[in-house]
């Protein structure tokens, strides 16, 4: 068994709204996955099942060969399962180096100072800013925070909702560009949800695709990005007939 | 139609939007680019009245507005959406939205109590209204769905659909893409046609994805660190050597 | 389940949705208004007490659960509801006057306390309000001319339309009347657009000010609204104690209050009913204990406070949306026997966000 994380037949629910319908999936070591799908499909869902925030109903998720599954968060954590939640919820009085040892929170070590200093290395920036309180960061300077934050947990899995959301395009390379890093010089195994899927498709190995809580769609990213409907409802490349049928609203029936 | 002449607001010291001056005109499509934290939302925050302007001024329909109070520039036929949504969290659509016919009350408390017909009358309307923005932007679906427990690109356009229940004149949309897949963007600027060329509306757009700016928009205002680089038509300013190097990268 | 075909927008401003609700609204008619033929006089006018609470709930939920601002001062305005009714009837005015007076000048007394209050939320607003509560309290004891200071205040007997208001059935029927206005009113209130403009104050100031919502007057509207109908309990509770002395309204009132309004369950005027009958009647269920408990554990000083307090606390770690909440539980089960899923009222675990004190 090489998956460092394993999800089999995860159901989750919102109150009555069954969110996530039976999902399976693995996560190898050392690789970039990605989850794609609409807005609804349930990806944050994964993450918050997989992070404790939320409970599933039914099914098992194994990590390193033990089953984490409604367990709490902090414990999840403590096992180098690292969130990165959607719109990033930095704590918004805190400084931004409060907010990097909030990060290190559960660990005993002697080590904090040396990944601050790690941290400052991949995010310049934050160091500038290193005593400002973190609500007067602008959006992209809050998402580096929280991956920052994440990476002072010294994670071997790091959970990633969303990160280019409200993103200029030039930072969006940016953060790609650090995701692929942290994943080869710290050898952090990610699991990256994205509306972007141009971005995701173009740094993943393994991609899934989600709709109306289930998996439709597992493969490779390079075969994925070559695939015509991914090309056609994910990454918005489509001939200019198809796009003027389209405008009369004829709706999506396969949602 | 709307006239910002050297507005200029500095927080702490630090200047967020430096002399910045532009005009939108009548029934264009205007977007603002511009890397994060340049400053684009903060003009919003000016336009809309949440912030005060340290020096210059905005003018709106040939009035000045730089001092009006914040509930006023409804009225006036301004309506906007917010970078990360906020809605009414605990409330359905529909009420959402009905909160967003607020400024066409003609009804007043007392009669709100004692619900006379008129009051009825008004519901009716009201209620006609926001099926019409439901059916605009194909939220049927959602209509009795509790805000919280939306997903965040729906989120996005429930705000688009209340800020149209306010009949605006012109309209300020911060990021409406953001949180949207590339079909939903797709929809998105096919909607922007209908708002602008259906329901004659100006739009302002704070946008990063530069396919829907390029689509959707007449002009386009470049900003980097609260300074304005250029303005001019998508294609222009896309290919500004200012811009490519502070926004798209290299 | 029951689905409501709906062919006119009507049918959603309606107050009664589907003839269900008629039926089982008329049953609980019928149930109260033959009350006094087959309750006994004592219950009787417990349950008139439980009307008074009611509508005073219902102040409290459009301040609290509606527009999101808590007080901690509610006796205050009780009292002033009270006081004012006592003294008017007292200067010779008739009881219909006397109680609209009542109702009107504690809702001025609203708009007044909420000038300061518009600054202010949570925490902050809770002190602003008990001090308010305080300041109430020491005028009741040192304005001797009007209130009677310590010694209290007899509330003189009323009568309305030539009927004895001292008699327990009158009286409970004017409580119920006037507590079936209340609701209407309130209803009126939430299904139209001030009601709504509360709301959205409650959820996000910011974009309720985009809309074109006057925050400031707003908020005085709902203290205004919130002060009246506790006013008007007041008045009527005055007939209900028949004497007044600033000990009937402290802070102990004020905490009864809230804790009807979260007990019954915030953001719903069903919670309200649910939260008055459970307040008006839990001090006899204490009594009723008392009887049967050693005369050690009985005879705590303070023990009633206590059982509030601890009730309160376990509502809110167990039962957040109240008994409101969860006799809509129940009421599923039964909808959807044999098919409930626990699933779907499995709480997801929540998580606070950072509240901006400000």
């Amino acid at each position: 068994m090489s998956a460092l994380l394993e999800l089999r037949n995860i159901e989750t629910y919102y109150g009555p709204i069954m969110a996530i319908r039976g999902i399976s999936m693995e996560v190898p070591e050392g690789k970039i996955v990605t989850l794609l799908g609409a807005n609804g499909a349930g990806k944050t869902t994964v993450l918050k099942t997989i992070s404790g925030a939320m409970d599933p109903l039914r099914g098992t998720i194994t990590y390193r060969g033990e089953e984490i599954q409604t367990r709490d968060p902090d414990w999840v954590a403590r096992k180098g399962i690292a969130h990165v939640p959607e719109g990033r919820e930095v704590f918004p009085f805190l400084s931004v180096e409060d907010n990097l040892r909030m990060g290190a929170f559960t660990r005993k070590d002697g080590e904090i100072g040396k990944d601050l200093t790690l941290v400052y290395g991949y995010f310049p920036i934050l160091e500038e800013l290193a005593k400002t309180q973190a609500e007067y960061l602008s959006g992209g300077q809050q998402q580096m925070l929280a991956i920052g934050r994440a990476l002072m947990l010294r994670p071997q899995l790091m959970l990633l909702d969303e990160p280019s959301l409200g993103l200029a395009p030039k930072l969006v390379h940016e953060i790609a560009e650090i995701i692929v890093r942290l994943n080869k010089e710290q050898s952090v195994t990610m699991l990256l949800v994205e509306q972007n899927a141009k971005m995701a498709l173009d740094i993943g190995d393994l991609g899934y695709v989600m709709e109306m809580g289930r998996i439709v769609m597992e493969d490779s990213c390079e075969r994925l990005r070559n695939a015509t409907d991914i090309q056609e409802f994910y990454l918005g490349m489509k001939d200019e007939g198809v796009r003027g049928r389209r405008r009369w609203k004829q709706r999506k029936t396969w949602r | 139609m709307l006239a910002a002449d050297n507005i200029a607001v500095s927080f702490g010291g630090i200047k967020a939007v430096k002399d910045v001056s532009f005009n939108v005109e009548r029934g264009e499509v205007f977007s603002i680019i511009g890397p994060n934290g340049a400053g684009k939302t903060t003009i919003f925050n000016l336009i809309s009245r949440i912030y005060d302007v340290d020096h210059g001024s905005v003018t709106f329909d040939d009035k000045d507005i730089t001092n009006v109070p914040t509930h006023a520039i409804a009225e006036l036929g301004i309506a906007r959406t917010f970078q990360n949504t906020e809605l009414f969290e605990r409330e359905t659509v529909l009420k959402n939205l009905l909160i967003g016919c607020h400024i066409h009350r003609k009804t007043n408390l007392l009669k709100d109590l004692l619900f006379l017909p008129s009051v009825r009358v008004q519901e009716l309307e009201f209620r006609r209204a926001v099926e019409e923005v439901i059916d605009l932007l194909d939220l049927q679906s959602y209509r009795d769905k509790v805000i919280g427990n939306l997903p965040y690109g729906v989120r996005k356009m429930v705000e688009v659909a209340r800020a149209l229940c306010l009949k605006p004149k012109l309209l300020l949309l911060d990021e409406p893409s953001s949180g949207l897949n590339p079909e939903e963007t797709e929809d998105l600027s096919f909607w922007l046609e209908d708002i602008k060329e259906d329901l004659g509306i100006t739009v302002i757009m704070v946008e990063h994805d530069m396919n829907l700016v390029s689509r959707a928009s007449d002009r386009v205002m470049a900003l980097t660190d609260g300074a304005l680089i250029t303005i001019g038509t998508p294609a222009e300013v896309q290919n500004h050597p200012e811009v490519l190097r502070a926004f798209l990268g290299d | 389940m029951r689905f409501v075909r709906k062919t006119h927008y009507n049918q959603d401003i309606q107050l009664f949705k589907h003839n269900g609700q008629r039926f089982w609204y008329g049953l609980l008619a019928v149930f109260v208004l033959s009350a006094p033929l087959w309750l006994d006089r004592f219950y009787l006018g417990e349950l008139s007490l439980v009307f008074i609470y009611a509508i005073a709930g219902i102040g409290l939920m459009l301040l609290v659960g509606y527009t999101g601002l808590v007080s901690l001062g509610h006796a205050a305005f009780l009292a002033i509801g009270a006081y004012t009714h006592a003294y008017l009837l007292g200067s010779g005015w008739p009881f219909p006057a006397a109680i609209i007076g009542a109702a009107s000048l504690t809702a001025f007394v609203g708009i007044i306390v909420a000038i300061p209050a518009l600054r202010m939320t949570g925490i902050y607003l809770a002190i602003a309000t008990l001090a308010f509560a305080v300041i109430v309290e020491q005028v009741l004891t040192h304005w001797q001319s009007v209130t009677g200071g310590y010694r209290g205040m007899l509330v003189p007997d009323a009568e309305l339309f030539g009927l004895d208001l001292t008699t327990p059935v009158i009286f409970y029927f004017l409580c119920l009347l006037m507590l079936t206005i209340s609701l209407l009113v309130a209803l009126n209130l939430l299904r139209s657009s001030s009601g709504r403009a509360m709301v959205a104050v409650r959820d996000s100031e910011v974009s309720a000010q985009s809309m074109g919502i006057h925050i400031a007057s707003t908020k005085r509207m709902a203290f205004a609204i919130s002060a009246g109908f506790t006013g008007l309990a007041g008045a009527l509770f005055a007939h209900k104690i028949g004497y007044l002395s600033p000990d009937a309204f402290t802070l102990l009132t004020s905490i009864q209050l809230l804790l009807m309004v979260v007990v019954g369950g915030l953001g719903s005027l069903h919670g309200v009913i649910f939260g008055a009958i459970f307040i008006g009647l839990l001090p006899q269920g204490i009594a009723l204990l008392r009887d049967v408990v050693p005369p050690a554990i009985a005879q705590i000083p303070g023990i009633e406070p206590g059982i509030f307090g601890l009730i309160l606390v376990l509502f809110l770690i167990y039962e957040p949306l109240g008994m409101y909440g969860r006799w809509q539980k129940i009421r599923l089960f039964f909808e959807e026997f044999p098919l409930y899923r626990k699933a779907t009222y499995k709480r997801q675990k929540s998580y606070l966000r950072t509240e901006r004190l400000r």
